[in-house]
């Protein structure tokens, strides 16, 4: 019931932005006409807004209409090589996801049990998210070699970061009295590992997770601009901003599957969160 | 002495890095572009430290109008939904799905709209980047509130905007003070990334790339450092505020370890 | 009796759930409360009594019946301030110092500041907490935490002191040692009490009436009288008379 009205509200959310996209158009766009009209509809509006003007924001028709067009002469219709590109940009990201997962959970497991090596390395781990990592990519690339594994590489520079810091937060909440508990049937670190810190760290870290998600496509994207792969969405949205002028449309259309591509694998994670939690109290991000 | 002895872990790793670094370039004879000594860096940076102190100061710039515009608008867009549980929560799902946007991708567009020189396009993007995390913390810091005190100030017949001033607002600040340093990295990241597309040339991210086209690394490398050093204290910065602003709160009390 | 600062008269609550599920949490309660009286509602839990104490609050609306404070509806009475409460856990807020606590309800009702931090202070002298003025919540004690929120209950002069099972997560000594100070609180200001609580040693000590609630629906099941002579101190827990109430007390619950 209430996620119902979650939706509709979305829905007359999304209704209003066009409304406010295609009213902006109407006070200060382009003028536009239907032809192939009994009545000729024309407009002509009072002002030019530049941000307004149909190279700038093009019509949301437009825009839908540049999905069915081919992008390049004689080429396959636009949809289906964004589509293409969205499975190989998410294929990049999950990849990231799984490498920069693995590492994060790995790191804040080893952090939690050696103060030292918290110590030592905890600042670095922070610091590592002030690089702007379009910056090092480049270099990354040219040390793996042009292809999807190094910009699997950079995506999961984005992903670590969070999964280790809700790693060691979750694998320190569980209550003194629970540890004391595990520690009065002579409970291995091992044991108290599996049985009390990682169950308890789980919601943390799905938390991470989602947070991830996210991070790894806009990793898989940036990691496209310098490497010259031309396949994924980053490649897509280089090469389309290059002949803005000749079809807006279709860079705002690469954007919008590179939109629907982050949300989508945030709804994954979301859902697989609700499968391994079932019954359990969710943190709050 | 506390605190040195804190980090010292962190301080003898940082020298041990540095030195198996430029050990290893040397023993191993790396090549320059793939990845340059510590010590090729230090000298690319001082040579180069009049240009790298003026683009580094532009990038921050851009960095600091996208902060305050971003976070600015993510309070008062916070501050207005927060009242009326409805806008909240529809609002609360969709800025959380549109906060799994990559907004980097659009960079190029808003680079049309405000002129690629235009230092405005990249604080759009900063902006638009730091606004969904500090609008959706600052919504949680003002209605994630103990229902007992609501009930308290109900009982003293204080006004809505009495509970706003004097329970939800102090209540939201370390959520707002998170956001914000979330946002303080995240800004100068966007601002240096925001540039890939096209930008000032005396901005960090095009001379990083360009200087990288080039292959003179050693000249990326500082500039990267240079970014690293002002995101880096920008965090510190807030950090700092925040000990300032908030001693009562729990996270900073525990650092203090009483 | 004369003059009555509350009166209830047929109060019903009834919680809706939403498929038609619904819980008669209150029933057929007439009670009337003279000034300077201290009340105490016991009863099993989910009996009402948190319920009763918020109605009389003006925090919940009773779905029939009518409630008077002072001549008043409640919601006059909470628009007067004429309230103070206090609930089991202390509800200081966190960003705020002991003395800036217990200046809330003094700010919210626009009191000069020089004159609310005279009476912060005056008040946490009498609860003993002079010298905690400048801590934080969180460096005090569970009982200290507790006085304090008393404190700031009687900061207004209230009318009417609501408590909300106020001890009931201290410790034994602790709670025995509060409910000696909640008595020459309540001798030295004369307000009038109605005090929700689970122990019948604290009832009999503090009140000058016990209403015994009966759960589902709630309803007054009887009102002991506890003619124990004032002013009470120690030397009460240990009068025959004291123990003669108790197991009235303790009769009348087990038929709850």
């Amino acid at each position: 019931m209430k996620q119902l009205r979650q939706i509709i509200s979305i829905l007359i959310l999304l209704l209003l932005l066009a409304v406010v996209w295609e009213g902006i158009k109407w006070i200060g766009g382009d003028p536009w006409r239907v032809e192939n009209n009994p009545f000729g509809i024309e407009h002509n509006p009072p002002w030019r807004f530049k941000v307004a003007s149909d190279l700038n924001l093009p019509h949301l028709w437009d825009i839908g209409a540049s999905f069915s067009k081919p992008s390049r002469r004689n080429g396959p219709p636009l949809i289906s090589v964004l589509i293409q590109a969205a499975f190989f940009t998410f294929r990049e990201a999950v990849i990231g996801f799984f490498f920069g997962a693995f590492l994060g959970l790995l790191l804040g497991i080893l952090f939690a049990h050696f103060d030292l090596l918290e110590r030592g390395c905890m600042p670095y781990v922070v610091a590592s998210q002030t690089v702007p990592i379009l910056a090092i990519a480049p270099m990354v690339i040219i040390w793996l070699k042009a292809g999807w594994v190094s910009v699997a590489v950079i995506a999961a520079y984005l992903t670590f970061f969070p999964v280790t810091i809700n790693t060691l937060r979750g694998l320190r909440s569980p209550d003194p009295r629970a540890l004391e508990l595990m520690r009065s049937y002579a409970a291995s670190k091992w044991a108290v590992l599996w049985k009390l810190r990682l169950p308890a760290a789980l919601p943390y870290i799905f938390t991470a997770f989602k947070i991830s998600a996210t991070a790894s496509v806009v990793g898989a994207i940036i990691g496209e601009l310098p490497s010259g792969i031309r396949d994924g969405l980053g490649g897509a949205i280089l090469n389309f901003n290059q002949y803005y002028i000749s079809g807006p449309g279709r860079l705002w259309a690469a954007i919008i599957i590179s939109a629907l591509v982050g949300m989508a694998f945030y709804l994954i994670v979301t859902l697989a969160e609700r499968v391994a939690l079932r019954g359990r109290n969710l943190v709050e991000e | 002495m506390n605190q040195i002895r804190q980090n010292l872990p962190a301080i003898i790793l940082f020298v041990a890095g540095l030195l198996l670094w430029e050990l290893l370039v040397v023993l191993l004879d790396i090549q320059r572009f793939l990845l340059p000594a510590p010590s090729v860096i230090w000298q690319a940076f001082t040579s180069n430290l009049d240009r790298l102190l003026h683009i580094g100061w532009f990038t921050t710039k851009e960095a600091l109008g996208g902060f305050a515009i971003g976070c600015g608008a993510g309070i008062l867009v916070a501050l207005a939904t927060a009242r009326w549980t409805l806008a909240n929560e529809t609002l609360m799902p969709f800025a959380i799905a549109a906060n799994s946007v990559p907004i980097i991708a659009f960079a190029p567009i808003l680079n049309n709209w405000f002129g690629v020189d235009n230092p405005l396009s990249k604080m759009m993007i900063v902006a638009v980047i730091v606004f969904f995390p500090m609008m959706i913390n600052t919504v949680r810091g003002l209605t994630l509130v103990d229902p007992t005190i609501i009930e308290l100030m109900r009982s003293y017949a204080a006004s809505d905007f009495a509970i706003l001033r004097k329970v939800r607002l102090p209540n939201a600040l370390p959520y707002m003070f998170n956001a914000f340093k979330v946002a303080a990295t995240l800004s100068m990241i966007g601002a240096v990334v925001s540039e890939y597309f096209g930008g000032n040339r005396s901005a960090l991210g095009v001379f990083i790339t360009q200087e990288a086209a080039q292959f003179r690394f050693q000249n990326s490398w500082a500039a990267i450092i240079v970014a690293c050093v002002v995101g880096l204290t920008f965090f510190l910065v807030i950090l700092v505020v925040e000990r300032l602003s908030i001693p009562w709160h729990s996270s900073i009390r525990n650092r203090a370890g009483q | 009796m004369g003059e009555s600062i509350v009166t209830l008269s047929k109060i019903g609550m009834v919680f809706g759930g939403s498929s038609g599920s619904q819980t008669v949490a209150l029933q057929d309660i007439d009670l009337r409360i003279a000034p300077g009286e201290f009340i105490s509602l016991i009863g099993p839990s989910g009996c009402g009594k948190s319920t009763l104490l918020r109605v009389v609050g003006d925090l919940l609306t009773p779905t029939s019946g009518q409630v008077q404070v002072n001549g008043k509806s409640t919601h006059q009475a909470r628009l007067d301030q004429d309230y103070g409460m206090v609930f089991q856990a202390p509800v200081l807020f966190e960003w705020r110092t002991i003395l800036k606590n217990v200046m809330l309800p003094l700010e919210l009702r626009g009191v000069p500041q020089n004159q609310q931090r005279e009476r912060a202070r005056e008040l946490l002298n009498m609860v003993e907490l002079t010298g905690f003025e400048n801590h934080y919540p969180w460096q005090l004690s569970g009982g200290m935490q507790q006085r304090a929120s008393i404190a700031r209950a009687l900061a207004i002069q209230p009318k009417l002191l609501l408590m909300d099972e106020p001890f009931g997560a201290l410790d034994e000594m602790t709670r025995e040692r509060m409910n000696m100070e909640l008595l020459n609180i309540w001798r030295q200001t004369q307000t009038t009490v109605i005090f929700v609580t689970h122990s019948i040693a604290e009832a009999v000590f503090l009140s000058t009436r016990i209403v015994v609630m009966s759960a589902r629906p709630g309803r007054i099941l009887h009102i002991t009288d506890v003619d124990l002579p004032q002013p009470r101190g120690e030397q009460s827990r240990a009068e025959t008379r004291y123990f003669e109430i108790e197991n009235a007390v303790r009769e009348w619950l087990r038929k709850a």
